[in-house]
């Protein structure tokens, strides 16, 4: 896929909570063709930020010809994406890196999208990629507490919605592994993206059910073109780029369960 | 309009812009952004005679203005090199030039002779420099006599243009650089990554699985320049000077230190087109100054 580099403008950036915001950018051009579970790079201008930052396609507005990111506040990067403002440029290069398998036939295919903490964000995507195509997908969101469930109303449109937060202030209490959905109803395929102790447990029940499970890793980079080599994770195969033959990887590539 | 080629002993550069080995794969990895036939070479990425795996991850710590890296030269080998990538790359109007590694001198000797036999590659690079790897690599860059004994043995089976990459962990660049020109190089290229080293203090662990690893990017710049300008009081042949290089200033910057070309490495990331920018700011720069021909600027700096 042809990748761009593009000046982007602010549409609106919302701060959700305390620790994450919504960024809406619309370029002038029109929006490049993007897959699920694909990323951009974003370039951030403070004084401190010097690569650019990784982050997941969170949903495409294409009546907007608007491109979503879901970031979460973890240091100087993110928290000057946080403040930026409507009608400000950011430069972005997109698309990067594969995407999520879509299954041939949408018929009785049962599809869980769990997604921990800010590794919801490329299943919101995947969930109206699916939706069109005619899957009824169904999500498993796991965080901290009820402030922590993002964009729920957005997922609710899409398919069934589980939830499980550690403090059981909604949905189910514990992790997003020890859901009842998981023990109640068999499912076909499931697609995870979250914290790599999440997405470890995730891969663990999906093997032991032998349920196809891919994975969306985020692993840090440096250019995310496939040029530094920096990004490499240890597979079947040796050491494989995350920016470009991931993120996304199907866990019997992985030597996690090994 | 300033005429923008410039040699490197017999290597004729159709501009004095070139990226650097390991920040630029093959070239192809840049195509959707830029027109790569306009560089006047890319280095591309480190090559031994073996296949490589690389160290593990995590191999990249962000530092203020630039990053540390210890890659460990993960690579196909030379061979795969000459069937696979080579012919994909070969007909570019570029000079696709190839950074040679190796653990031993008998290493080193065997990647330049399978590199020697491909006819779109004029000239290599021999990194003597390469901080992350365990053996070889840097200790041959680091003592004059380690540098001597490999770049004789390689002189001895490459006949086209070769360069030799210099490391700055030394306490003299210039010594070294003297024993490679006296050793029959073409030129020199400086610098490699500076070896570095940063801590995750909330674990308590060294983020790299090497715990250190090679600095690069615009905080190396000065030394950078320091070590070109030396260099160039030191020796005749010509020297491709890096390190930082973020705009046409700093690749201006770098000639008049006495560089007769610059590669542009880490910022690649930053802005994968930059180089493109950099030739133009040259071309320009000349025209402000007067310079006819870009090759006048090389340590035109004055005192
Ligand atoms: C393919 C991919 C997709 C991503 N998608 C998203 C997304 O949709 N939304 C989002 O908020 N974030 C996402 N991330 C993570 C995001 O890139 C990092 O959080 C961001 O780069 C941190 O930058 P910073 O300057 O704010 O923090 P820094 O100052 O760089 O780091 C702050 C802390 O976060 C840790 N950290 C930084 N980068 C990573 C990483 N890649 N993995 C684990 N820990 C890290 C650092 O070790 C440090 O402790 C993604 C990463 C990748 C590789
Ligand atoms: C990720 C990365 C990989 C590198 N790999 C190599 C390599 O294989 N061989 C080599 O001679 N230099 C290698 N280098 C060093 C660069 O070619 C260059 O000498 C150095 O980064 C300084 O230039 P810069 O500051 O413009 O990046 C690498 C640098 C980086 C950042
Ligand atoms: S981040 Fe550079 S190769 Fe993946």
């Amino acid at each position: 896929m042809k990748k761009y580099i593009m000046d982007m403008k602010v549409t609106e950036n919302l701060r959700l909570h305390q620790n994450y915001c919504l960024l809406k950018l619309s370029p002038e051009e029109e929006l490049p063709e993007m897959l699920p579970g694909q990323f951009v790079e974003v370039k951030v201008d403070n004084a401190t930020t010097f690569l650019r930052r990784p982050i997941s396609i969170n949903y495409i507005d294409r009546s907007k010809n608007e491109l979503w990111l879901l970031i979460q506040i973890v240091g100087d990067g993110t928290l000057s994406l946080s403040n930026l403002k409507a009608d400000d440029v950011v430069n972005i290069i997109l698309p990067l890196g594969n995407s999520f398998t879509i299954p041939a036939e949408a018929n009785g295919q049962e599809l869980l999208l769990i997604g921990g903490g800010v590794g919801t964000a490329p299943m919101l995507y995947l969930g109206d990629f699916l939706k069109k195509l005619g899957f009824s997908p169904s999500f498993l969101l796991g965080a901290r507490s009820a402030k922590d469930v993002l964009q729920i109303a957005d997922f609710e449109a899409l398919g069934n919605v589980y939830i499980t937060t550690e403090d059981g202030s909604l949905g189910e209490k514990g992790y997003v592994t020890q859901h009842s959905v998981l023990k109640n109803k068999r499912f076909d395929r499931i697609y995870t993206c979250g914290p790599k102790p999440m997405m470890v447990a995730v891969a663990k029940v999906a093997s032991e059910a032998s349920i196809d499970c891919e994975v969306s890793l985020e692993n840090t980079m440096a250019c995310g073109i496939g040029a530094c080599l920096c990004c490499v994770e240890k597979t079947t195969d040796g050491h494989i780029c995350v920016c470009t033959e991931g993120p996304v990887f199907n866990i019997k590539k992985l030597t996690w369960l090994n | 309009m300033a005429e923008l080629n410039v040699n490197i002993g017999n290597l004729k550069l159709k501009n004095p812009v070139m990226t650097a080995s390991g920040t630029f794969g093959y070239g192809l990895e840049y195509t959707d952004f830029m027109d790569i036939n306009r560089l006047g070479g890319i280095f591309v990425k480190g090559t031994t005679i073996e296949h490589r795996e690389g160290n593990a991850y995590p191999r990249m710590a962000e530092t203020p203005a630039g990053m540390l890296n210890a890659v460990g030269l993960q690579n196909k080998g030379a061979r795969y090199f000459a069937e696979h990538i080579y012919p994909e790359i070969k007909d570019y109007d570029t000079h696709m030039i190839v950074n040679v590694s190796g653990s031993t001198i008998e290493s080193y000797i065997e990647c330049a002779e399978v590199i020697a036999q491909l006819d779109h590659v004029p000239a290599i690079e021999l990194n003597i420099s390469c901080p992350n790897v365990k053996e070889g690599g840097m200790a041959f860059g680091v003592t004059c006599q380690g540098a001597a004994d490999v770049v004789r043995a390689v002189r001895n089976v490459y006949p086209k243009t070769l360069i030799v990459k210099l490391s700055p962990n030394v306490t003299d660049i210039t010594e070294i650089a003297r024993t490679v020109e006296a050793e029959g190089a073409d030129a020199v290229s400086l610098i490699n990554t500076m070896l570095g080293m940063a801590i995750d203090v909330e674990k308590r662990r060294p983020v790299l699985s090497t715990i250190t690893g090679g600095l690069s990017g615009p905080c190396v710049k000065p030394i950078a320049v320091r070590m070109v300008w030396q260099t160039y009081n030191a020796i005749k042949i010509p020297i491709i000077g890096m390190g930082g290089i973020s705009n046409w200033k700093d690749a201006v910057e770098f000639m008049l230190a006495g560089s007769t070309a610059i590669q542009i490495g880490t910022y690649n990331f930053i802005d994968p087109a930059v180089s493109l920018k950099v030739i133009d700011g040259i071309n320009e720069y000349c025209d402000r100054h007067g310079f006819k021909s870009a090759s006048e600027l090389t340590g035109a700096m004055m005192k």
